[in-house]
């Protein structure tokens, strides 16, 4: 059962011997946005694809420039948010203490370890037609899907951080008589930060995805819905613009996520690691 | 408790945790005589009606097709593109943006647009779509397995003249080997839920479409043996990708054990 | 055989330049011996890349039988202090010690020959199909010192090798460098910071300075072979010349300016 996240690793910056000047690396980064903006465009423009197929990208930009204007974009990205939001809350409170109780005792763990090795792989989306039918296509249904989803991963990385505390800060806790308590929140639980960090990185991706994959597929409110409606109606203009709020959202929440684990990271003995 | 109890305690509660939880199932949902919960029995029998072996021709097997070859095409396209990234900080620059981008993107949002680009409801259509997404997490592990290779490592092996490609070869690619498995298991339960997104939005055979249709139908018994058997399969694919792992990559648990010692 | 001329080596522009090496200079003759000790964070290192071909000095260069050297020559082998890191732990010893022969223009008996002859020359036959990790830190590093021997340069360079190695195996390797010496007649560039170590093994040793690094002095060891961990340290001649490097060195570690400016050549 291995949490290999690599995404958590620090980078290990080859032996450089060379320095280079600080201005070029957002310059590439800029370039790169505009060649990619500039293919898109001459793509659709020169009927590589049919424009029908993909609007240009001045096109798309436009329209979702005019359909953030409307009080209805933003109620759609609203409630996709909410849901992302809620959905990652009820997660966190309910994946971190009981991750912490499995952390803690051997024996739980190994109780419900069968359980939980059986409901983890179990794709949270494959339970929208279920929800459709006994919780309804309500946002009730969009929020037990996130919540679901993203409580697993969470309840993962919480284990694991809980477990690999440093056993030497615990003993020399136990041997100066401290609480058992206070122990874990003292000890235990700075210690399992990083990894509750990284598990909440996961599970806010997971959360966004599938509150978007519910309002998609039970046309709840939301982003998702105007995918849908955009294009049951043929609207492919403002489908490719919805898409790319979507894109945008998503690595919006991603960024954050991200910035939070490394600032959570950041103290933390493993990333001091490097090389022996 | 002496250690002795305590370890016998442990194992039966292994055991019996699971069992009272379904035994738990099976009689809530008798007693309780809701639709929408058939019980335990009834699920495990139309599971096996379905699943074995009348319909595991026409739906299971397209399924497994289509995560087979997202999933391949998934994994080749990310370690060859993993690589040179990996090994270039000109190229990681250039494409980092990017693929901080794409793979931040919900994949049902581009569901509509893969059918739109490509034209198509076949097959090659759902495996572009989950091939797409199945490959960052293949190659956002390629690439940091490929710069995660140790430096001294690098060095000896300049140090004996041996050509770039065979240090690829030879050093870089094995040393992230235990990385790019990680990746390729993430990537193995994204292929699933994305075969299965794709399938209901688009497919008449398959074991997303069927449980879809035994929904739009209320079969619930059906629609039961479907969601048991998609968890089944992300299951067994993942426990068979771990014991392969598990063979190929010995030599790394060895390593990091001898290290830690 | 191995020229060192002017070699300097900076890193960093501007306000954050450093300058590892200043101006170091000496020679190796084919056969010797040579060590070169210095305090700490002088370069050692930092010099041993330059000379191996791994990185480009600022400054300078460095002639092997009078070629220069601008990429790892042929003739060179390296063996880093980092054994662990050095070795490949995903095969065997005997496909580690043949990664370098691959390139080699040889038959495949005779790269099997080299393999086996090595592994024989440091006393590690019988674990030829082990991996290098299932052996102790000071077999791991007779593995990477047979792994420079079997692509059978003319010039070893070898970085700290037994630093990591406890005391006890430390005396081992020392010895199995010199018997490895003598057998296959190759010459030696030994970089350390262990004074003792480095009297008992070399020809001369070369004491550097601090950084910004220059040569201090070169001290020729004459005292006469084979040598032995016991009696040779026991002879005045041996207590003479390490106390006077190790007063040199100690001379260089007590002030260890940072960022100084060298004057202009």
């Amino acid at each position: 059962m291995e949490a290999a996240e690599s995404e958590a690793r620090l980078e290990r910056a080859p032996a450089a011997e060379r320095r280079r000047i600080p201005l070029v690396e957002p310059l590439i980064f800029v370039l790169s946005i505009a060649s990619a903006l500039a293919l898109w465009e001459l793509v659709s423009r020169t009927g590589l694809i049919a424009e029908r197929d993909l609007p240009a990208m001045s096109t798309t930009v436009e329209k979702l420039w005019s359909l953030a204007k409307t009080e209805d974009f933003w109620g759609a990205v609203g409630h996709t948010v909410r849901g992302w939001a809620v959905g990652l809350g009820l997660a966190t409170a309910l994946a971190v203490p009981i991750g912490i109780a499995l952390g803690s005792s051997d024996f739980l763990a190994s109780a419900l370890r069968v359980p939980i090795e059986f409901l983890r792989p179990i794709p949270s989306a494959a339970l929208i037609p279920l929800l459709f039918l006994t919780l309804g296509t309500n946002v009730k249904s969009e929020i037990f899907l996130a919540t679901f989803g993203a409580f697993w991963p969470l309840l993962i990385q919480t284990m694991y951080g809980v477990r690999d505390v440093d056993p030497v800060a615990v003993d020399t806790a136990r041997s100066f008589g401290v609480p058992r308590f206070e122990r874990l929140y003292r000890i235990t639980l700075p210690s399992a930060v990083p990894y509750i960090a990284t598990g909440m990185r996961i599970s806010s991706s997971v959360s966004l995805i599938l509150a978007f994959t519910a309002e998609l597929f039970m046309g709840l409110p939301g982003l998702g819905q105007k995918v849908g409606f955009t294009e049951l109606n043929g609207l492919y203009e403002e489908l490719y613009a919805y898409a790319l709020a979507v894109g945008l959202l998503g690595l919006a929440i991603h960024l954050l996520s991200t910035a939070a684990e490394r600032r959570a990271l950041r103290w933390h003995p493993s990333q001091r690691l490097g090389t022996t | 408790m002496t250690p002795r109890a305590y370890r016998v305690a442990k194992v039966g509660a292994e055991v019996t945790v699971p069992l009272a939880i379904l035994a738990g199932w099976q009689l809530w949902t008798a007693h309780a005589g809701s639709q929408y919960f058939p019980t335990l029995w009834t699920i495990l029998k139309e599971f096996r009606e379905m699943w074995l072996f009348s319909q595991f021709g026409e739906h299971v097997v397209p399924s497994l097709e289509r995560i087979g070859l997202g999933f391949g095409i998934a994994v080749v396209v990310g370690i060859a593109l993993g690589i040179p990234i990996g090994l270039s900080r000109w190229a990681r620059l250039w494409t980092m943006p990017h693929i901080e981008f794409w793979r931040a993107v919900p994949p049902p949002a581009l569901l509509p647009i893969s059918i739109i680009l490509l034209h198509s409801i076949e097959n090659r259509q759902k495996v572009a779509f989950i091939s797409f997404f199945c490959v960052f997490p293949v190659l956002l592990n390629t690439i940091d397995g490929v710069r995660g290779a140790d430096p001294t490592l690098v060095d000896t092996a300049r140090s004996f003249r041996i050509p770039r490609r065979e240090r690829i070869w030879r050093l870089v690619l094995p040393a992230a080997a235990p990385q790019i498995a990680a990746g390729m298991r993430n990537s193995l339960s994204l292929a699933v839920i994305t075969m299965v997104l794709a399938e209901w939005w688009s497919s008449t055979r398959g074991v997303g479409y069927v449980l879809l249709i035994s929904k739009n139908t209320f079969q619930m018994a059906p629609m039961w043996a479907a969601i048991v058997l998609i968890g089944l399969l992300g299951y067994l694919l993942n426990v068979l990708f771990l014991l392969a792992e598990r063979r190929l990559l010995a030599w790394h648990r060895g390593w990091r054990a001898a290290e830690g010692a | 055989m191995l020229e060192i001329r002017h070699l300097a080596k900076t890193y960093g522009s501007g306000d954050k330049v450093t300058h590892a090496i200043a101006d170091v200079s000496f020679t190796v003759e084919d056969g010797e011996f040579v060590c070169v000790v210095g305090p700490s964070g002088c370069g050692k290192t930092t010099l041993l890349k330059c000379v191996a071909g791994l990185l480009r000095p600022t400054r300078g260069e460095i002639l092997l039988r009078g070629k220069r050297v601008t990429e790892p020559p042929e003739e060179l082998a390296l063996v880093f202090q980092e054994y662990g890191r050095s070795l490949m732990p995903w095969t065997s010893v005997r496909n580690n010690v043949l990664l370098p022969l691959r390139h080699k223009k040889l038959s495949r008996l005779e790269r099997s020959r080299l393999v086996e002859d090595s592994l024989a020359s440091v006393d590690l036959t019988r674990f030829i199909d082990h991996y290098p990790w299932q052996l102790s830190g000071g077999m791991q590093q007779r593995v990477a010192i047979a792994r420079a021997l079997a692509y059978q340069p003319s010039i070893l360079l070898m970085d700290e090798p037994f630093a990591s190695v406890d005391a006890q195996t430390r005396g081992d390797l020392e010895d199995l460098v010199l018997q490895v010496r003598d057998e296959y007649g190759i010459t030696i560039l030994f970089v350390t910071h262990d004074i003792d170590e480095s009297v008992y093994l070399a020809d001369r040793v070369v004491v550097l300075t601090h950084a910004p690094t220059e040569v201090k002095e070169v001290v020729p060891v004459d005292i006469e072979r084979p040598r032995d961990q016991i009696a040779t340290k026991e002879l005045a001649e041996f207590a003479h010349l390490r106390g006077h490097v190790a007063r040199l060195v100690r001379r260089e570690q007590v002030a260890t300016p940072e960022g100084v400016e060298i004057p202009a050549p």
